[in-house]
């Protein structure tokens, strides 16, 4: 296989890998701000099931996790591919995770900001789109984004349920072609790049919500 | 689906020896990684600029590769460099190299928190740098770092499993080797994410014990 083969493969695996990701890390985050809100409500019945989720999610390794949903889903009747097993590994994941970070920030909006929406008559709904999920979600985007590289880098993972993404098709290919040192080494830096870019919009999103900040 | 748990008896032994391994390689792989994770912040802080940057060049590429494809190069290609390693020591290696990367992080973020007002009155009163280290900034690095080192070690627990790929024969493996034999997947995993779940929330329990212990030593002015 000549080098240019090798490397339009690998790039195909980083693509599935970005893929994986990014639906992720979207999927996860609007599980989790739903999560977020259970973990908050003063409601029993929706606080306890969310604190549980996150503890289950947040202690159990995503290894088995995923190993777990893979070979779950067929049993309770769901055939669905190993992409879509992984994925839906990954998104309840981070959705843990994530819940966790927005809980932080929606507990971290100034108790003033809200006391000053509702002198202004500002509705429960105005208060929440208007004043804390904006300000929670500038609060809490660092760790938002922090948790987004986290998955990407955990998505590695999913190649032991059979997805062909970046980690896998690099083992199949250093076992096709005897070079493992140099392929893993690419991976690394593949993975170290897509990680550059996402870090990269990250402080890009940062600056550019700066709105109204001292 | 069918389970027995008569299967569980029958292979405690083997679960129970898997379990070891994971405890084990965890313990080590957290003390070697707070050691070298120590070094490493140490080194950036006090050593010469040009071995601070590398080790910061280092540690970032650790921190931005997946833990999965540094154990793949250390176990499938390290022989191709002469380093020939079993799963076991391949999977410790690994953890430790890992780890220490976050850890050094966090104590870097420690030697920064330690207020430079401390420093400076440790001067004025005539200590030398050593006692410094010793007397200041140590303890109250200490301090600053402990929730999230404990929070760090706790990751660790998880990333064992991980280890199971290059078949090291800690617990993940096992199960789910046992698993496979008898065609139970789905309930010996689950009773392998229940006791996941349980060692995890234990240690963050424990952690947080530290924590409200130690917090008589953490500064009220900070």
């Amino acid at each position: 296989m000549n080098s240019w083969k090798l490397w339009m493969l690998l790039v195909q695996g980083a693509g599935l890998t970005v893929a994986i990701s990014l639906l992720s890390i979207v999927i996860g985050l609007a599980i989790g701000a739903f999560i977020s809100a259970g973990m908050l409500s003063s409601k029993q019945m929706f606080a306890v099931p969310s604190r549980l989720f996150v503890s289950f999610f947040r202690g159990v390794p995503l290894l088995v996790q995923l190993l777990l949903i893979y070979n779950l889903l067929p049993v309770i009747g769901i055939n669905v591919s190993s992409v879509i097993a992984a994925i839906t590994g990954l998104s309840l994941c981070t959705a843990a995770y994530q819940a966790e970070n927005l809980r932080g920030g929606f507990m971290s909006v100034p108790k003033g900001l809200i006391e000053a929406a509702e002198m202004a008559g500002l509705n429960a709904t105005q208060q929440f789109r208007r004043i804390r999920l904006p300000i929670a979600f500038r609060l809490t985007l660092p760790a938002i984004i922090n948790e987004a590289i986290m998955i990407l880098k955990a998505s590695s993972l999913v190649s032991v349920v059979g997805v062909v993404e970046l980690t896998r098709m690099t083992q199949d290919l250093s076992a096709s072609t005897y070079r493992p040192l140099e392929l893993f080494a690419m991976a690394g830096v593949i993975y170290f790049i897509i990680n550059w870019g996402l870090s990269f919009v990250g402080s890009y999103t940062e600056n550019a919500i700066r709105w109204g900040r001292p | 689906m069918r389970f027995d748990p008569a299967l569980i008896i029958h292979h405690l032994p083997s679960i129970l020896s898997g379990l070891s391994v994971t405890i084990l390689t965890w313990l080590i792989g957290t003390i070697g990684a707070v050691l070298v994770g120590f070094v490493i912040a140490s080194s950036r802080r006090f050593g010469p600029r040009p071995l601070g940057m590398a080790l910061g060049a280092i540690v970032e590429v650790i921190r931005g590769t997946p833990f999965l494809i540094q154990l793949f190069l250390l176990y499938f290609g390290g022989p191709y460099i002469g380093l020939f390693l079993d799963p076991l020591p391949a999977g410790l290696l690994g953890l430790t190299v890992y780890g220490s990367a976050y850890f050094s992080e966090i104590f870097r973020g420690g030697f920064e928190a330690v207020p430079v007002g401390h420093i400076e009155a440790a001067e004025c009163v005539g200590l030398n740098r050593f006692q410094i280290v010793k007397r200041i900034l140590l303890p109250e690095m200490s301090m600053l770092v402990l929730p999230s080192a404990v929070n760090m070690a706790i990751l660790l627990i998880k990333e064992t499993a991980v280890l199971s790929i290059i078949t090291v024969p800690e617990l993940t493996m096992i199960v789910s080797a046992i698993g496979s034999e008898y065609y139970a997947f789905v309930e010996s995993l689950f009773l392998l994410a229940l006791f996941y779940w349980a060692l995890v929330e234990l240690c963050g329990f424990l952690g947080r014990k530290a924590e409200e212990k130690l917090s008589h030593f953490r500064l009220s002015a900070s």
